[in-house]
């Protein structure tokens, strides 16, 4: 890779992170951000099992890119993605059977995440395989990372732990709401705001 | 830096069709691998879960054998001995409607004593913070090491208890705890006749 390219693969791998993060900028896969994302040990389980997928995924679609014929494009990365997570929802049963069970019907989801469909579609399938790549790990880290910022408020206030251990003493009252649906998007709309705020700032 | 091809307006329909069934028969592959390298490992994970659930609901116990099988519905109900070899008791599978999805149960009965000594949830999908502590509420729980079953389990408000035939339910889920109450007669009804057969007849237990 050119010195140039090498830049250009850092800026498409840093702008999933922060710029266009997917879920809190772009506000893409909100399904999975708000459905399992009570606690930290979910939100880290899913965020890793969608940043595999996506990567795996755009690898594929950008060493295919001349191959798939476009009619049938969106049918193929469909095929490539349903056949990562189908291998991935094997993997976590095999593996990880507690996080598993928790996530359950959540894991064959991650095929209809418009995240990962929206990059094959907007950019794997347009360029080359480095940067695919560096757009993929870019965009699922900013995913797992929203993930885990949600995860990890909501497990906090809502059962006054993270990661399972108690932090809170048993002084504290969980706040039940927090780990209930609506507890997902107050999360969700308190950190859209922030990051709204902190751009508009700069 | 866009490389992608330019749509052809003519594709033809074979190069379609093949590329779909060429995508279609490696993904087919991949997956049939993968299945087959992941099957043994996830078979044993519902077999030590299983195993590991009724040494919990059969305090104890530590050899675990397959008894009585449903002939509806391929359900098993497993006897516990202990290291004496002494019938700890059977650990007996029910099901049945929750707050919000069916609730999976299994519970350890003994027959000499006629009581409920264990109860663990196997699969729930009750709220989250409030039904699904039926599942963990230490309180909750504590109604099941002890409980008799005659003439039936009865739900009471959190403190009535007074009987040993009732259970404390959790304040704020009553309708999943009843549910675990209705649900553990259900499956008392369904295999008690046949356990104190099996017992009666001197048979393998």
């Amino acid at each position: 890779m050119a010195t140039g390219d090498r830049r250009y693969a850092r800026v498409e791998f840093s702008k999933g992170l922060w710029r266009e993060n997917p879920v809190f900028v772009a506000v893409l896969g909100l399904c999975p951000s708000m459905a399992v994302t009570n606690t930290l040990t979910n939100a880290l389980v899913m965020g890793g099992a969608t940043a595999f997928v996506l990567i795996g995924s755009s690898l594929l679609v950008s060493l295919l890119r001349r191959v798939v014929p476009r009619p049938v494009r969106i049918s193929i990365y469909i095929i490539v993605i349903a056949t990562y997570v189908t291998v991935v929802d094997f993997l976590l049963a095999a593996y990880m059977p507690v996080a598993h069970k928790q996530l359950g019907a959540f894991i064959s989801l991650i095929v209809v995440n418009c995240l990962i469909l929206g990059r094959q579609e907007a950019f794997a399938s347009r360029q080359p395989v480095g940067l695919a790549l560096a757009d993929a790990a870019g965009m699922g880290g900013g995913f797992a990372l929203a993930l885990c910022m949600i995860g990890a408020i909501r497990e906090i206030l809502g059962m006054g732990s993270l990661l399972g251990v108690p932090l809170l003493g048993d002084n504290f009252e969980p706040w039940a709401i927090m780990v209930l649906p609506p507890g997902g998007v107050l999360t969700l709309a308190g950190l859209l705001v922030l990051f709204a705020w902190v751009r508009q700032r700069n | 830096m866009i490389t992608a091809k330019p749509a052809t307006a003519h594709t033809s329909t074979l190069r379609l069709a093949g590329s779909l069934a060429v995508a279609g028969l490696l993904s087919g592959l991949i997956l049939v691998w993968a299945y087959l390298a992941t099957a043994p490992r996830i078979e044993q994970n519902h077999r030590e879960a299983l195993a590991a659930a009724v040494t919990r609901v059969l305090p104890g116990t530590v050899r675990i054998e397959p008894t009585l099988t449903s002939t509806d519905d391929g359900q098993v109900v497993f006897a516990g001995r202990d290291a004496a070899g002494n019938l700890v008791g059977y650990a007996i599978p029910a099901d049945g409607p929750g707050y919000m999805d069916r609730v999976s149960l299994l519970f350890g009965y003994d027959p000499a004593r006629q009581r409920i000594i264990g109860m663990e949830v196997l699969d729930s999908r009750e709220t989250p913070g409030l039904g699904d502590r039926i599942a963990t509420d230490p309180h909750f729980r504590a109604n099941f090491t002890e409980l008799a079953v005659d003439p039936r389990i009865v739900p009471v408000k959190r403190g009535d208890k007074t009987a040993a035939h009732e259970v404390d339910c959790i304040t704020g889920a009553t309708i999943s705890s009843e549910a675990v109450v209705a649900i553990l007669n259900r499956g008392l009804q369904r295999w008690r006749a046949e356990i104190d057969a099996t017992i009666s007849t001197g048979g393998s237990p």
